[in-house]
């Protein structure tokens, strides 16, 4: 089947097949590997209706951008008249009111929307482990875990069971399950693709992002989703690039990599070894890439916990159990009921996060841990975006290894957190990054490849990223 | 900071949750694990740094202040897990007498 949208139209438009045979294959796929518990609903006749009413835009000569592009969506995200949980049993049934401005662009760019898709609880984890409706499993061995929280995203593109999602990166939520999973996926810079409609976790680091089998469908995806919004107010303003037609880059690039990022001992030494030989490739073919000192590596999940979980404290608590959602069954007044039903609405991290949040925003506390954290992130963001001054992209690896056993960190917070030491520092300084399949490992497993810019740069990240993937797949 | 139960006890109800003694005992032991790991921060100097608050360099964004109806009454009721015609359903809480 398929891997690209270039391909899928090509055959679109040369008449051999048509979006409703390619739906009907997808749902296919989708029942054939339901074990893999990637979707959490599939919106099938719907699906097929809308395939249908592409294919007569197409023969019209009307059709969209993405028409030809079935598309799955991250359970946290809105999309009117259909279910959203963010995978938490407090939202057990449900339904939206609104669709996402992501979502809506998606589908008035003629994209099938085919189902949502699991992830961990309110996006809080790095194995999808967290949801309330089960593991996802990795579609190379079901033994392991897919990555998160976008994990049901990552192996539906990784398993063919529709051709890109959407999923949503707060501390690597997008790159970290791309990379364990071997396909692409960019967080886009912070203000670039609207909020509205999708369910909060950390506000000031969310950002919704494409996940697809190449960068240039990743292009064509954020092109569409991307751009301002009346009903996000910290959207940036300006009308973004058209990303799919300037991802020619040509000439040397100015790339630094820091030193600490590849000397962690958590690092993987074969990934090690794989991110050095592919900068002295790169090198070779004369592009730049200097070493730099980064001595903030050891604060940048401190910094992003207390901010995250601070924001998520507050995001969280409208699940009050009379609004909407789950309402426990044994409530007798007005405070258990927001006891009970949060209590057994909200699953174990979802929890621990919320009791952090509330300690470093509560009074005595504030000071010392949230507004030094906030003082911290300016360090960090002003420290990276100094070295982009002088070079246009950041080189790292996008995860310390490859998938980890479902179960084999879960018992311990620190542990888990540490998966997203790469992919962070992209979040607390609000920039793009996007993580492309690099090697694989002696384990059988893929790896990514992560490359960072400028705020605003996303079209040159976009653009270096092709030419990486070229380089990578010769 | 040394978290403790009667640390948890507060902290649980200022979040709306409560905690059964197992899952407190467990909570205790797993904010103190976490605090210790982000209590690095406090080996950072920020003597003199402004905090970061916001991400975009974007100042007042702001739109026509217009009527629209997003949601009828019907729709904000939808989800409501107790409700009449017109209102969310909670609990008594004030006293009959």
């Amino acid at each position: 089947m398929f891997k690209t949208l270039a391909e899928t139209r090509e055959a679109i438009f040369a008449g051999k097949t048509t979006t409703v045979q390619l739906t009907q294959h997808y749902l296919e796929q989708i029942r054939k590997y339901a074990s893999l518990n990637a979707f959490l609903e599939v919106f099938e006749e719907e699906a097929l209706e809308e395939a249908h009413r592409v294919d007569q835009k197409i023969a019209n000569g009307s059709a969209g951008s993405l028409a030809g592009m079935v598309i799955g969506i991250k359970d946290v995200l809105c999309y009117r008249g259909h279910k959203v949980s963010a995978s938490s049993r407090i939202l057990e049934g449900f339904e939206s009111l609104y669709t996402a401005t992501a979502v809506q662009r998606l589908i008035d760019a003629d994209a099938v929307i085919i189902g949502r898709l699991n992830c961990d609880e309110f996006a809080m984890g790095s194995s999808n482990e967290n949801s309330a409706y089960g593991n996802v499993l990795h579609p190379i061995d079901n033994n392991l875990a897919p990555g998160g929280s976008s994990g049901g995203s990552a192996v539906a593109v990784a398993a063919g069971l529709c051709l890109a999602t959407l999923g949503t990166d707060t501390g690597g939520s997008i790159r970290q399950p791309a990379s364990l999973c071997g396909i692409t996926g960019m967080k886009p810079t912070y203000g670039t693709v609207s909020r509205w409609g999708c369910i909060a976790y950390a506000s000031s680091f969310d950002q919704i992002g494409p996940m697809a089998n190449s960068v240039e469908d990743c292009a064509a995806i954020l092109e569409v989703i991307a751009g301002p919004d009346e009903y996000d107010a910290t959207l940036i303003q300006q009308t973004p690039e058209k990303y799919t037609s300037k991802l020619n880059h040509s000439g040397p690039a100015k790339l630094a990599y820091f030193k600490q990022y590849l000397e962690s001992e958590g690092l993987d030494p074969e990934i090690k070894t794989y991110m050095l030989e592919l900068i002295e490739r790169l090198r070779a073919d004369g592009h730049t890439v200097d070493a730099l000192d980064f001595p903030y590596l050891d604060y940048v999940i401190p910094t992003y916990y207390v901010l995250t979980t601070a924001e998520a404290s507050s995001n969280l608590s409208r699940y009050d159990g009379i609004h909407f959602g789950y309402r426990s069954k044994s409530a007798t007044d007005l405070e258990s009921t927001y006891k009970l039903s949060r209590s057994e609405g909200f699953g174990k991290e979802v929890k621990r996060r919320i009791m952090l949040g509330t300690f470093v925003l509560s009074s005595g506390y504030y000071d010392a841990y949230y507004t030094k954290a906030q003082k911290v992130r300016r360090l960090i963001r002003d420290y990276t975006r100094d070295v982009f001054k002088n070079y246009s992209f950041l080189i790292l690896p996008s995860t310390p290894g490859t998938a980890f056993p479902l179960g084999g960190k879960s018992n311990d917070p620190i542990q888990m957190y540490l998966e997203d030491i790469y992919t962070v520092q992209a979040n607390i300084c609000g920039v793009p990054a996007i993580s492309i399949p690099g090697g694989t490992h002696s384990n059988g497993l893929p790896f990514g490849v992560q490359l960072v810019a400028d705020t605003g740069m996303d079209a040159s990240l976009l653009a270096f990223a092709a030419r990486l993937q070229a380089k990578i797949s010769q | 900071m040394k978290v403790n139960e009667q640390l948890i006890g507060h902290l649980s109800h200022l979040s709306r949750l409560q905690f059964d003694e197992q899952a407190g005992q467990e909570m205790v032991h797993d904010l103190n694990r976490i605090l210790g790991f982000v209590e690095k921060l406090e080996e950072v100097n920020t003597e003199g740094v402004e905090p970061l608050i916001y991400m975009t360099d974007e100042t007042n964004i702001l739109r026509d202040d217009a009527v629209v109806q997003t949601i009828t009454q019907d729709e904000a009721l939808k989800n409501a897990p107790r409700k009449d015609s017109d209102y969310f359903r909670v609990p008594r809480f004030i006293d009959q007498d």
